[in-house]
């Protein structure tokens, strides 16, 4: 049975709003989801009723909190096909990328003892990513190189936005110690060959880092079918609140990391000049944690699993393409990524012929529909693709046909308007 | 003024510009050369300007934008040939505060020339910056001739 989108959206009190005297028509899920009301009402309840810091405390409301924010983290565990103790809590994708990032650096400083030798980056070493990442997965990995000497290489795309996978086999060698990329661009709406990718990466012994901040929202995760060892995701992408992310990593290497912040909780005794830590993933979990948003995201992917995730991906992808055809169909307008008909998720960047992507912006905003404009945190991408912006619309489970026909007929009146 | 047709931001004039971009390519012998960059959307501009005597001779600029940053530019290129320093001061000021004013200040015409269409700006806080850029731009070019 497909979604019933008229009752998903019953549960969304701010797609109720109006914007300029219009409906809204919310084509920015990409960027921040909306929330429904189980999301707002769990964190709610959390507050009103259990609110306590969690592992301290002997409390009743300290054991509750506890107790809630234990679930959740099952919950996200059972989600991604991981278990709890490969979950950890993060203030989102950013932070965890920075997190695998700087454990990497500290074991590089030779912290962390032997079992994090495997981590340890020098000169001669090499980071691989890909030209199309959002500069979270990017910067951490500039970084990371610039503090170990050790070589940051990336995969280039083609003129369409697709992965040179004939470069790839190249560039992922013996040298190479982590490939990170982007499950889904955030530009393109693409979704990069996963597997091909791993078995370039397994075939020399490199560490696997996807970042499925844009697919976690679209499609069904399962990170032991991915055979990947990372894994990140952003909680207010997928209908989650602000300020929560997931790190998930095999348990095996979560436990020979050496930390990333340190300070309360994530010990087992503490001395005036030594500390011994946790295992994963209270070791990276230092000091007071955000129980509600845990909590809030814990219920999203229940509102995501109750949808079922393979028919929020069948409905994602038939948005994906309406979009995609929809755009191609436009006088003037320049599809980014996938053409229509092949496959993409529910995002689609474009350009408009002799309009800026701002004021394509502000044209749609008049008319109540709020795109992204910009670089969308992907300039190497846009630069590659000789542009300086683009104009992304991305959708979700709330997003309509409606939604899509107000979208691209706005679309299409863009040039006149700006006598382009 | 009020935000209730979007012709008030995208005023017919300020289209023109847009398309137009008076002063558009740099001058070969320039007295000071700007560069400016708008953060929060990658918007930029190389300003060059030539003074003598105290007066700015003329204007000339390259760079990418949204239609109101590039009218922007353009329209500076016409208001500012042939004013004296204090006199680009006086446009500054008057063009900031029309800015800045929310829909109060609809810009003195007198002062501003075909600027004053960015009037409407002043009702779209976020694209402040960009009806700013050349501006910005311009006040330090100006600040690295010596007075």
């Amino acid at each position: 049975m497909p979604l019933d989108i008229d009752r998903i959206r019953a549960q969304f009190p701010v797609l109720r709003r109006r914007v300029n005297d219009h409906p809204l028509v919310y084509l920015d899920s990409a960027a921040t989801s909306q929330k429904p009301r189980a999301v707002l009402d769990a964190e709610r309840a959390f507050l009103e009723h259990h609110n306590a810091a969690v592992h301290r405390g002997a409390h009743a409301l300290a054991a509750e909190a506890t107790e809630l924010f234990e679930v959740s983290r099952e919950r996200l565990a059972r989600f991604l096909g991981a278990t709890a103790e490969e979950i950890v809590w993060t203030a989102g994708a950013t932070a965890a990328l920075n997190l695998l990032a700087y454990s990497f650096s500290n074991a590089s400083s030779g912290r962390g003892g032997a079992q994090a030798e495997r981590f340890r980056l020098r000169p001669g070493d090499e980071l691989v990513v890909t030209e199309l990442e959002h500069h979270a997965n990017l910067i951490p990995w500039q970084e990371l190189a610039g503090r170990t000497g050790a070589t940051l290489r990336h995969i280039g795309v083609d003129d369409a936005g697709r992965l040179r996978m004939d470069e790839a086999a190249g560039i992922i060698g013996e040298r190479t110690r982590v490939l990170a990329f982007a499950h889904v661009s955030n530009v393109l709406g693409a979704i990069n060959p996963v597997a091909e990718l791993v078995a370039l990466a397994r075939r020399v012994g490199a560490l696997v880092v996807l970042d499925a901040c844009q697919s976690a929202p679209h499609l069904p995760l399962d990170v032991k079918a991915l055979d990947v060892d990372f894994a990140v995701l952003s909680g207010h992408k997928m209908l989650g609140p602000l300020g929560i992310g997931v790190l998930y990593g095999r348990r095996e290497l979560l436990d020979a990391m050496p930390p990333f912040l340190t300070g309360g909780s994530m010990i087992t005794s503490v001395t005036m000049e030594h500390a011994e830590y946790l295992p994963s993933p209270a070791r990276f979990e230092a000091g007071t944690q955000p129980v509600s948003q845990a909590i809030g995201l814990a219920a999203a992917v229940d509102f995501l699993d109750d949808l079922g995730m393979d028919r929020v991906h069948e409905r994602d992808a038939e948005l994906g393409q309406a979009l995609a055809t929809g755009l191609a169909a436009i006088p003037g307008i320049r599809l980014l990524g996938p053409a229509p008909g092949e496959p993409r998720v529910g995002l689609a960047g474009f350009i408009v012929d002799g309009v800026h992507s701002h004021d394509v912006g502000q044209f749609l905003d008049e008319l109540g529909i709020a795109v992204r404009v910009g670089h969308h945190c992907a300039e190497p991408l846009h630069r590659r693709l000789g542009l300086a912006a683009s104009t992304r619309a991305s959708t979700s489970v709330y997003t309509t046909d409606a939604d899509l026909a107000a979208f691209l007929d706005g679309v299409g009146r863009v040039r006149a308007f700006f006598r382009a | 003024m009020s935000r209730e047709d979007l012709r008030n931001l995208y005023q017919d004039v300020l289209v023109d510009h847009s398309h137009e971009r008076h002063g558009y390519g740099l001058l070969e012998d320039p007295t000071a050369e700007s560069h400016g960059i708008n953060r929060s959307c990658g918007d930029e501009i190389t300003l060059h300007i030539r003074a003598g005597d105290g007066v700015v001779e003329s204007i000339g600029w390259t760079g990418q934008g949204c239609a109101i940053s590039q009218a922007s530019a353009s329209m500076l290129s016409d208001i500012v040939a042939g004013l004296t320093r204090d006199e680009c001061t006086r446009c500054l000021d008057g063009f900031r505060s029309m800015l800045q004013s929310r829909g109060t200040d609809d810009g003195d015409e007198e002062l501003l020339g075909d600027a004053v269409a960015l009037s409407g700006v002043s009702l779209y806080p976020p694209r402040i910056n960009c009806a700013m850029l050349a501006w910005t731009a311009l006040e330090d070019g100006l600040s690295r001739i010596d007075a």
